[in-house]
């Protein structure tokens, strides 16, 4: 799915919002998850320590992330497990593809990976004539859709039940006009379950992997991932080099923070830890780099390597509830997306950082505590640095800044503009106004506060 | 240079100062009321619970509850009718058409309600997974409070594949609309013996 | 106790009657409170946009009007905050540094170093209190609702001490109210979304006056209620306070 030119987050935005009705609703379903979250955070008395201690954790892995590979790598081995390397998005593609092909294997189930969706694995694989299959429900509706997932926990969020039941009709041949959520979920089990049973490759992705001990774990509520792998002859699991924890033991506090976090359920129905091969069966897993050791070199960003992808800063930010997933133009998406992607493609992803009132509800959500509304503002001032503001915006800056640093000047400025509003409103009363668009102008006051503090000045109160 | 050597460079050179690993023994359950508070959850969860005395107990209310006519495995020994002892020597596909599996855990999560299994009381690994219904046997006295008592029991943990798990298989991609039974079992029920 | 007036620039022009009222109220409080008149901008929206290496003239003229003082106190949540995280000097840095201890938005400063305990200030109208994201995750101002901590508010305790006045409870406590700086116009539809639901939330929860510490939330919010005609109004809390009718 190639695009010639991405429309920025406002435009995308902006065709998001007029449809009212559907933004109340996608607004109203987030919101619901993050009360969710608050009501499950709040049973815990210890919540705030467990942040805390996650949040160190993490930091320890990402300020000893060398020797925990190393660790980690070893301790797969001796698992039986097959160690992959990635620097790249193409190269983690070729190196599943070179798997697969190994066996001969030319359909694959794969249950929820970000990293793969970052990577366009999919793409890559049909364009060489193997068939991939994203099993998670909500991963399968967005594939059979020919549209990326909106929201890393949550793929279709942003789908009424009734357009998926129209997807169904197409391609499942279900009645028309089915939507209900039970009925279509079950006809979606049937259909899966008979790719899970078919399909000798399955690929997963990584919720944590343990350095001490060489396993990795995978989280979902649906058992696709355990579907697909247990059925398998080749597993893989695909892996951003930053999903590392220290020690097994860790295990408790993230998963303690985890489905809390992102859904408000205690945990997630299944948390499976993969160690070894099954009898006869091949596991590899592929340690993928693309850009992430270049944000863990930034310093003021590479806490935004602590991420562990549990979506609570899309739930909370009011911006993402308002405008949907889709108008981040990036894998990941919402505040956490606005402090990856330009690490990515700054050019591309330059207008992220500004797609933010910087309000810091994200923050304070995050189960490992990253600073998102600090490293927005951090990125702003980068992005224009490297030179990606637009000129006009630079020009303007320039402008109130000359302005802005003289008494004079500044005066000068706000009586005019408060003359202009009481005389000739329609100046700045107008649809070349951004502002006017859908506000009243602030009224202009006869005198500034300045003007009247002089005038009293040797009067007593 | 291989990718490899080449990744690692780069982490060497780019990774911070090393901060110290917090000491995370402080975090610690209350072993108070265990078995109340984990069926309490479980419940929560759309899971069923049923305390019972032994297994004779268990295999009574199977026979009550599911048709028995279906495909009944279990890694219990000495299974009786109804119920088939699952090999780990055949191909995992072969447990498609299972109806109920039973099977012992090691011990339960009281805060979230999930039971730790490995490979060995699995039966085999697609067992808990593949079965239409899932039925699990917890000794009341194994419950752990938390999470973290629970890493502490499981220890360095040699198995080969261990998962929790915590309720029925569940979904709600579709608008927000909770639905049991998603790719996993449909339902579970887990039978706490005193 | 020498107190600075800062006086946010757009609330100098646009909303002289709140920069009244802090005056005022500053004055009753018993402290001496002076208003340097050549005060210009905090910086914020250069900054705000990514333009931070631009508001160093900004900075100089904030170090050269308020150094002098024991403390600094603005009706303005957001530029307080700028001043405490983002200002710097060439020339003096310690200079810089000590100011940034002494700067405090107008509640803050009366709950904590004034430790005011009664108002005589009458208001009897039903009021929604909007919670300033910077006054309230940058500032503390009160507790954020989405950490598991005890509950506590400095506004909501003046706003306890004004007679008359009734505190009506929203659905949600703090939800960011969308102008955020050049975002109100960058991000033109989010913007004004995300106002026209803070003020679903305090109309249909009964309120006939939407305050904050923030006037530029208020004056989003105001933008908004004008243009559709409705009857609910904006007012700073320091008119609140000072006892506005």
């Amino acid at each position: 799915m190639s695009q010639t030119k991405t429309k920025d987050h406002a435009a995308l935005a902006g065709a998001f919002i007029k449809d009212e009705e559907r933004v109340d609703w996608h607004d109203g379903a987030l919101w619901y998850i993050r009360e969710k979250r608050d009501i499950a955070a709040k049973q815990i008395p210890e919540w705030e320590q467990l942040r805390e201690a996650a949040s160190n954790i993490k930091s320890n892995v990402i300020s000893n992330l060398h020797e925990y590979l190393l660790q980690f790598e070893a301790n797969l081995i001796k698992n039986g497990i097959t160690v992959h390397w990635a620097d790249s998005a193409e190269e983690h593609n070729e190196i599943v593809y070179s798997i697969l092909k190994a066996k001969e294997i030319n359909q694959m189930v794969k249950s929820k990976s970000m990293l793969t969706e970052e990577c366009h694995l999919n793409e890559y694989l049909e364009e060489r004539g193997i068939e991939v299959i994203n099993s998670d429900l909500g991963e399968y509706i967005q594939q059979i859709d020919n549209e990326p997932p909106s929201h890393i926990v949550l793929p279709c969020i942003h789908k009424r039940k009734e357009e998926i039941g129209e997807l169904f009709h197409e391609h499942l041949g279900t009645e028309k006009g089915l939507s209900d959520p039970t009925l279509l979920t079950r006809v979606a089990r049937k259909h899966l379950r008979n790719i899970f049973l078919t399909r000798r490759g399955a690929l997963t992705g990584v919720n944590f992997a343990v350095a001490e001990t060489g396993e990795y774990v995978v989280c979902t509520n649906e058992g696709n991932a355990d579907m697909g792998a247990h059925l398998s002859e080749v597993q893989i699991a695909s892996m951003g080099l930053e999903k590392l924890i220290p020690q097994k033991k860790h295990l408790g506090i993230f998963l303690r923070l985890l489905a809390r976090s992102a859904t408000g359920q205690p945990i997630t129905i299944y948390s499976s830890h993969f160690k070894k091969p099954r009898k006869g069966q091949e596991m590899h897993l592929i340690l993928v780099d693309a850009g992430r050791t270049r944000q863990l070199g930034r310093k003021d960003f590479r806490d935004s390597l602590k991420c562990i992808k549990c979506g609570s800063c899309m739930n909370t930010c009011p911006v993402y509830r308002k405008s949907g997933g889709l108008s981040y133009h990036n894998t990941i998406s919402g505040p956490i997306g606005a402090i990856l992607a330009p690490n990515l493609d700054m050019k591309r992803h330059a207008d992220l950082p500004f797609a933010s009132t910087l309000c810091g509800s994200c923050s304070n959500v995050c189960p490992v505590k990253i600073n998102i509304h600090d490293q927005l503002y951090k990125w702003r001032q980068v992005i224009v640095k490297e030179g990606y503001a637009a000129n006009t915006k630079a020009l303007g800056m320039k402008t109130m800044a000359w302005t802005f640093s003289s008494p004079v000047r500044i005066t000068k400025v706000g009586e005019a503009g408060r003359w202009f509003l009481q005389n000739i409103p329609f100046v700045l009363n107008n649809k070349f106004n951004p502002w006017f668009k859908q506000r009243d102008m602030p009224e202009g006051p006869k005198e500034s506060f300045t003007e009247w503090f002089i005038k009293n000045e040797n009067k007593k109160p | 240079m291989t990718t490899r050597e080449k990744i690692l460079d780069a982490v060497l050179k780019n990774q911070p100062a090393t901060t110290t690993l917090p000491d995370t023994s402080v975090f610690e359950g209350d072993s108070n009321e265990l078995v109340q508070k984990y069926m309490d959850v479980f419940k929560t969860i759309g899971g069923s619970c049923v305390l019972v005395k032994d297994i004779a107990a268990i295999k009574t209310f199977i026979t009550v509850n599911f048709d028995t006519a279906k495909r009944i495995v279990t890694t219990l020994p000495e299974p009786g009718d109804s119920f088939e002892l699952i090999s780990d020597n055949v191909d995992p596909h072969s447990y498609d058409d299972v109806e109920l599996a039973l099977i012992k855990a090691h011990f339960s999560v009281a805060e979230n309600g999930a039971v730790w299994l490995t490979e060995e009381v699995m039966g085999q690994r697609i067992i808990p997974y593949i079965c239409q219904h899932l039925a699990v046997i917890v000794r009341a006295e194994s419950i752990v409070p938390t999470m973290h008592e629970a890493y502490k029991k499981i220890g360095e943990g040699d198995y080969g594949f261990g998962g929790f798990i915590g309720g029925p298989s569940k979904t709600a991609d579709i608008e927000q609309a909770l639905v049991l039974g998603a790719h996993g079992p449909l339902s579970m029920t887990v039978f706490i013996i005193e | 106790m020498n107190v600075g007036l800062f006086i946010p620039c757009y609330v100098n022009q646009f909303y002289p009657n709140a920069a009244k009222a802090t005056f005022e109220l500053l004055q009753k409080s018993g402290v001496n409170v002076t208003y340097p008149v050549n005060q210009t901008c905090c910086g914020q929206p250069m900054a705000n946009s990514g333009f931070e290496h631009l508001s160093k003239g900004c900075n100089d003229i904030f170090i050269e009007n308020f150094s002098s003082f024991d403390y600094i106190v603005g009706p303005s949540a957001s530029c307080v905050l700028h001043i405490k995280d983002h200002l710097h000097s060439d020339k003096d840095e310690e200079l810089a540094a000590n100011i940034r201890t002494k700067v405090y938005e107008l509640v803050e400063f009366l709950t904590d170093i004034v430790k005011i305990e009664k108002l005589n200030a009458f208001f009897p109208h039903r009021v929604g209190l909007h919670h300033s994201c910077h006054g309230l995750r940058g500032l503390h101002l009160s507790q954020m609702s989405e950490l598991n901590a005890p509950p506590f508010s400095k506004p909501q305790y003046l706003l306890n001490m004004v007679k008359g006045l009734e505190q009506i409870k929203l659905d949600r406590l703090d939800e960011c109210c969308g102008f955020g700086g050049m975002f109100c116009v960058t991000e033109e539809a989010v913007s004004v979304k995300m106002g026209k639901d803070r003020i679903t939330d305090h109309s249909k929860n009964g309120a006939e006056y939407i305050t904050s510490s923030d006037l530029s939330c208020l004056m989003h919010l105001e933008g908004i209620l004008h243009r559709n005609r409705s009857a609910v109004k904006v007012i700073h809390i320091a008119e609140i306070l000072n006892g506005a009718t």
